[in-house]
Formats: structure tokens, sequence, C-alpha cells
């Protein structure tokens, strides 16, 4: 190339100025403190007030029953022995976290939780390219896929569990001589198919979301800078995307780990299948150990607060309602 | 580098719906070729079937004379310049422009050697680290350009690209782009809907309407020599003034006054199927304030009388805008470039003659004034089929001639 087309000099003063023109606005943000103007004041104040109602509920709803289950958990309080009762500081700690049960169950729900999403991620991609993709019957498309999504989950496992029986069940006869809901690989791959079959649909939703956020003419331009199908989705959709992937992957992610109700109704935790969950209830309502379950309770919830941790610190996962314009 | 031509290209969809219709082009090896018309003429259509976005239903094109109809975007080696710009959010300005490259699988020095070569040319150099949310508009523009031109490809294929800038920053692109296709000498298919750009950037301006070419030809050609209405209308800022003409006894009735006619037109009217109401343009450079024409001039043209409405000084020469009685001329293409404008329910705006004076005229608002216009530069037109009467063999030759 021999060229040497410059833009006027005036052209980049005109862009000089919009960027300067910036720059102050970003800097004054917060740092001096001016005494509040009244009219200031009465805002503030009508912030707060219109914030109270919901963090009232809040605290009533969330805050204090962790807060309740962190003072039990540090109980020795079986209702069984309501005597017994006395603080014991955190040797309920010590008793779940040196007990194989804990561990076997947390293993079968990081087992559940990894597998599940992961492939929940690659079907509901899929799903939600179809779904965005569709031109005819578009309506008819959606709705289709989303109906696993809105069946109840007790409802939908009851139908596995009884598809999975020799005898009654049509995929027992078909795929297995036994019961596979009596050997401990065949039913987690159950119990894990069941979830799958659930909350694809729920994933594909929220990619969904994320795909209608790269621009048509983004494709358009990897196109005819010469993209394959394959470069474009990896290099260009991807990416775009990467925010709503991330968001589609932590809900799930969170939700997965606390797996209850396909547990229940397919193995009862038979064979080893219990998740954490599985054994948080076990113990504080049929064991009615409320110390012991209170502690896998709060447990599961350092866990939960850990994953969350970890996808908005380290990949930079949106939390809902900020901007994530900057961080990219 | 290589010519483009569309052969009968057209494109419809499914519904039916008929996009671009039969169009014939010929763009040759280098040429600046315009695409203009209003929103929904066709002419990104015909842009993307030229990038293979769409498909063609019908027709065949060529580039560099091989037909690529049934090729895929990326085999037809074009690059395509959006008007959102398309930069690719999650790389640097260099992994933008280093994209076709890399997916060319060029080794790397030459990446890096052709990126730092387009920075250059486009003044993006120290740019070259920052991703597309930490440009402007205009930075973003000649990103945009910098990953079309580091390939060289066969063509340039540019869709509005200075649509998204403010108007200052807009003429200023244009130069450079306009100067830039003049080094690189690559042909280039540039659609806008702004008749500035179309008028100032191209070699050759190809107006569409409603899927089909209207005219194509060099900017002032679209503008002495309209061919029909509607290319009259698009063409000219502020745009010709066209006036409801009555056929009467070898002359025009209009309400500027009676014009003669010279024997080709009258000819042309005298046939049975002939129109008897015309449609009358003429330009407001055309028009003159009465006294400062001279005797030898003032032969070539009439006279009326109007009271000025408004009086526009520019500096070089005052815009008046006077209020003619009479008949509103009325046509499809009209409403059509009125709905373009955005004046289509603005009543006020009709009987309203725009005239472009010299800046001499001691004309005052209120005033009325006698005024001049050149008989040898209006056009007639038929309303119903808005082809230009007064153009022979692709001349427009005024009213008069024989």
């Amino acid at each position: 190339m021999s060229i040497n087309a410059t833009p006027t000099g005036t052209d980049i003063a005109v862009e000089k100025t919009e960027r300067q023109a910036t720059v102050p606005v970003q800097r004054g943000g917060r740092r001096r403190k001016a005494p509040l103007s009244e009219n200031k004041k009465a805002e503030r104040r009508l912030g707060w007030l219109l914030c109270a109602p919901a963090a009232l509920v809040m605290v009533a709803v969330t805050a204090y029953p962790i807060l309740y289950s962190v003072w039990l958990s540090l109980q020795r309080y079986d209702l069984r022995f309501p005597d017994q009762r006395e603080f014991i500081g955190l040797e309920n700690y010590v008793t779940v976290l040196t007990n194989e049960f804990w561990w076997t169950a947390f293993g079968v729900t990081a087992l559940i939780t990894v597998v599940t999403v992961a492939v929940e991620l690659v079907l509901g991609m899929g799903l939600a390219i179809i779904m965005h993709r569709t031109l005819v019957g578009r309506g008819l498309v959606r709705t289709a896929a989303l109906i696993p999504y809105g069946i109840v989950t007790v409802v939908a496992a009851f139908s596995w569990r009884y598809a999975w029986t020799p005898g009654t069940g049509y995929l027992a006869d078909l795929f297995s001589d036994g019961a596979p809901l009596t050997e401990r690989a065949s039913s987690l791959a159950i119990i894990m198919f069941a979830e799958i079959w659930k909350t694809t649909p729920f994933m594909a939703l929220l990619l969904m979301a994320g795909l209608a956020l790269v621009p048509e003419d983004l494709l358009k331009a990897a196109s005819t800078d010469g993209a394959t199908a394959w470069q474009k989705f990896t290099k260009v959709m991807l990416p775009v995307m990467k925010p709503a992937i991330l968001v589609a992957l932590l809900f799930r992610t969170l939700d997965a780990f606390r797996v209850f109700d396909n547990i229940f109704v397919l193995t009862a935790g038979g064979n080893e299948t219990s998740s954490v969950s599985m054994l948080a209830y076990n113990n504080l309502i049929r064991g009615l150990n409320l110390g012991i379950g209170s502690t896998m309770s709060v447990l599961i919830f350092i866990t939960v607060a850990i994953i969350a941790f970890v996808f908005v610190k380290l990949f930079g996962t949106a939390a809902p309602g900020s901007d994530d314009s900057e961080r990219r | 580098m290589a010519d483009i031509v569309l052969d009968k290209v057209s494109k419809s969809f499914p519904d039916g719906t008929v996009a671009v219709q039969d169009v014939d082009l010929e763009i040759a090896d280098g040429e600046f070729v315009i695409l203009v018309g209003p929103s929904g003429c066709g002419k990104s259509t015909t842009l993307n079937m030229i990038a293979g976005l769409e498909d063609i239903s019908s027709g065949e094109l060529r580039i560099g004379g091989q037909r690529v109809n049934d090729k895929a975007p990326r085999d037809r080696d074009i690059a395509m310049v959006f008007q959102s710009y398309a930069l690719y959010p999650n790389m640097t300005v260099r992994e933008n422009m280093a994209f076709p490259l890399r997916l060319a699988k060029l080794d790397k020095e030459t990446i890096n050697a052709k990126v730092d070569e387009a920075a250059k040319v486009l003044e993006l150099t120290p740019l070259l680290d920052r991703k597309p949310a930490n440009l402007s508009g205009g930075q973003r523009q000649r990103v945009a350009m910098g990953r079309a031109i580091v390939r060289q490809p066969k063509a340039f294929l540019m869709d509005e690209p200075l649509s998204n800038l403010d108007a200052k920053l807009r003429v200023q692109m244009r130069t450079v782009v306009s100067r830039l296709q003049k080094q690189l000498g690559t042909t280039t298919v540039y659609v806008t809907h702004d008749q500035t750009e179309a008028m100032t950037l191209g070699d050759r301006v190809v107006i569409m309407r409603g899927g089909a070419v209207q005219q194509v030809g060099p900017p002032q050609e679209l503008y002495d020599h309209p061919r029909n209405l509607f290319v009259a209308g698009f063409i000219g800022s502020p745009s010709m003034n066209f006036l409801h003409a009555a056929v009467q006894d070898g002359g025009l009735h209009t309400a500027l006054g009676d014009v003669p006619l010279g024997d080709r037109v009258r000819r042309e009217l005298e046939a049975a199927d002939a129109p008897r109401e015309l449609i009358l343009g003429i330009r407001p450079e055309h028009f003159e304030d009465a006294e400062l024409v001279d005797d030898d001039t003032r032969r070539r043209g009439l006279e009326f009388e109007a009271p000025a409405d408004i009086v526009e000084s520019m500096g070089s020469d005052k815009y008046v805008y006077f209020t003619v009685e009479g008949e509103k001329a009325s046509a499809a293409e009209l409403e059509e470039l009125a709905a373009d404008a955005g004046a289509a329910d603005f009543a006020g705006a009709g009987g309203n003659l725009v005239t472009r004076l010299s800046a001499e005229s001691p004309v005052t608002e209120g005033q009325t004034r006698r005024v001049w216009f050149n008989l040898e530069k209006i056009h007639l037109f038929d309303p119903s089929t808005g082809r230009n009467l007064t153009l022979h063999e692709g001349r427009a030759a005024g009213a008069l001639a024989d």
C-alpha cells in the first residue's frame, strides 16, 4: 500500500475536546463533600423512606432466619433430647466436617452441579440459537421449548420415577435389565438427566436474552471479514455474550447446588445419592437435630456465597442491576 | 481490485414483497459508486446482496468477471463498513483491525506490519491498544475503515458509514473517505440517504426508488438532466420547485404566467395520448431579481410578480420564498419525496416558491417583487409517469427547444 491520507488536524482537535469534556465529570464524582442543600436532604430522606419497606421485608425473611440458624448451629440442640441443649461453639462444625456422609453428599452435589450446569450450558445455547433464529412458528417453538420448565419439579420427578421403575415404566424396560433407580451410578445419571431436562429451557431463556445483545451488524461484519460460522460463534458471539453467559451460569450453579426435589422423589437419597440439601433436611426435619441440621444449612449457605463471590469477583460477572460497561 | 456487475439482480421475499427489481449496473474497476434513495428504496438490500449477506432471488452478480451468486461473503473478498461501525467490543483497536488478517491465517509479522501501516494512514497509532468503548464516534469510524483497508480487498462496501457522526465530523470524514478511495483506487459501493454525500463523493450516483434504479450518472448530469420527476426532486438542496401547468393553445398556463413552448415539446404534446396537464419544475438558482437581469438575458425568460414571504440572506446569495396562487402540483413521486423529507402532513409548505437570488437584490420581506426565471432551464414532467418531457437524447433543453 502506498497511501498516506491523513484526517485533517481539525478532525483530531474536535475529538480531543470531546474527550476532555467527559473527563472532569468522572473526576468530580465523589471527592469533595459539600454540605447538602435542603433539597438534597429531602431527596435523600425520600430515598430512605422508599427503600424502607423492602429493606424491612428482606430483614424479616432472610436476615433473621440466617442469623437464627447460625445461632442454632452453635448449640447442641436435638429436639429428642431438649434437656441437653447448650452452647458448644464450633463443635457441630467439627462434627459435620469430619463426617464421611457429609463429604459423600458434598461430592454428589458437586458432581451434579458441575455435570448438569455444563450440559445445560451446551444444550441451552443450542436451544437458544434455535429459538433466536426461528422465523416460522416462533411462538410455538418457544412455548414447546419451555414446557419442561413449566412443569412442577416434583410432578416431573414422579413421572421420571415411574418411567424408570421396572414393570410400570417404559424407559426402564427399554434401557435396562434391572432397576436403574436401585443402583448408585444409574440413579445419579437419572437424577442429573431429570435436572437437565427440567432446567435447560431456563438456561436457554437466559442465553437467548444474551443472544439478543449481539448486534446483527457485528455478525455481518464478521462474515465479510472472512469468518466461518464456527469462528463467528466463538470469536464474536461468545465474547459479546459473556456477561449473559456468566449470569446464566451463576444462577444455574447456585440453583443446582441446592438440588433437592428430584433426589427426594427419585431415590430419597438411597444408595448414597443424597445431596447436601437432602442431608440437611434429614438431620433437621426428620432427625430433629436442630444443631447439626442448622450447621449443614450454614455450610451450604457459605458454599453458595463462595460460588457467587467467585463468579462476581473473579470471573467479572455483572451483579444484577450493576453497570458492566466499565469492566470490558 | 475488480469490477462489479449486477445483471438483472432482484430480491423478493417469501411473502411476495419485492425489495429490489431488475437492477442492471456495471461498476468499473476503481470506480466510486453511490447508491442513494429514500429509506426502503432497496439500496441497502442491493449492497447486502453484493456483500453476500442476502441471497439474490434472480439475476447474476459478477465480481471481477466471476459469478459469485452462491459464494459466501467470506469467499467474495470484499470489505464492508457499517453505519454502526460494528467493531468487536471485546477486542482492542489493533485486534479489530487484525481480525480479517488473522482469519486469513497470515503470519504475525505481516499482520502487525499491515495493521501499523493502516493505523498510520488513519492516524490511529496512539489508539491501537484501546477498546472501542473508549473511542469517540469519529475514532470508531476510522477503526472501521482501517479494518476494511488492511485486507486490500477487491471492493469496499459502505453502508451509510457517516450517518452516525455529528454534522461537522461528517463533512470532515467525507473528505477522508474520498481521499482514501482515490489513493487506494479500490472499487467502492457506498450507500447513503444523504444527497449531499451522494453529490460530493461519487464518480457516479445511482438513484433508487421502490427497488428500481431511476437514473445512473455523474452527479452533475443527474442534477442538470434528471430523467424523471423523482430524480429531479430528490437531487438538489433546496429542492426543485414544482408547479401545476395546464396545456393550452400550444402554450402552458402556470401560476407564474403563460409559458411558451418550443416546437419539439409542442409536437410531443400534440400526440393523442399526451397529457393535458403537466408539472413544471424549476430550480431555485434559475430565478433572478428582474431588476438585475440585463436585456439580453431577459429575452430568454419570463417575469412574474409575487409577494416575498421570507428572505434568508446567505451572504453569497439570498433565498427568497414567494407565495404563488394556483393549483398545487400533485404526483405520486412528489408525495413520496415529501414523505421522505418528513413533510407529508405539513400542508403549509405548499404553494411556496423557493428562489435563489443575487445578494445584491434589494428584496425585503412582505414586498411584492418582480422576478425573472430562465425558460431554458425549466423541466416539464408528465404527472402520471413522472417522465421528463424536456429531455432530448439525455439532455434537458428547456421549454423553448425546437
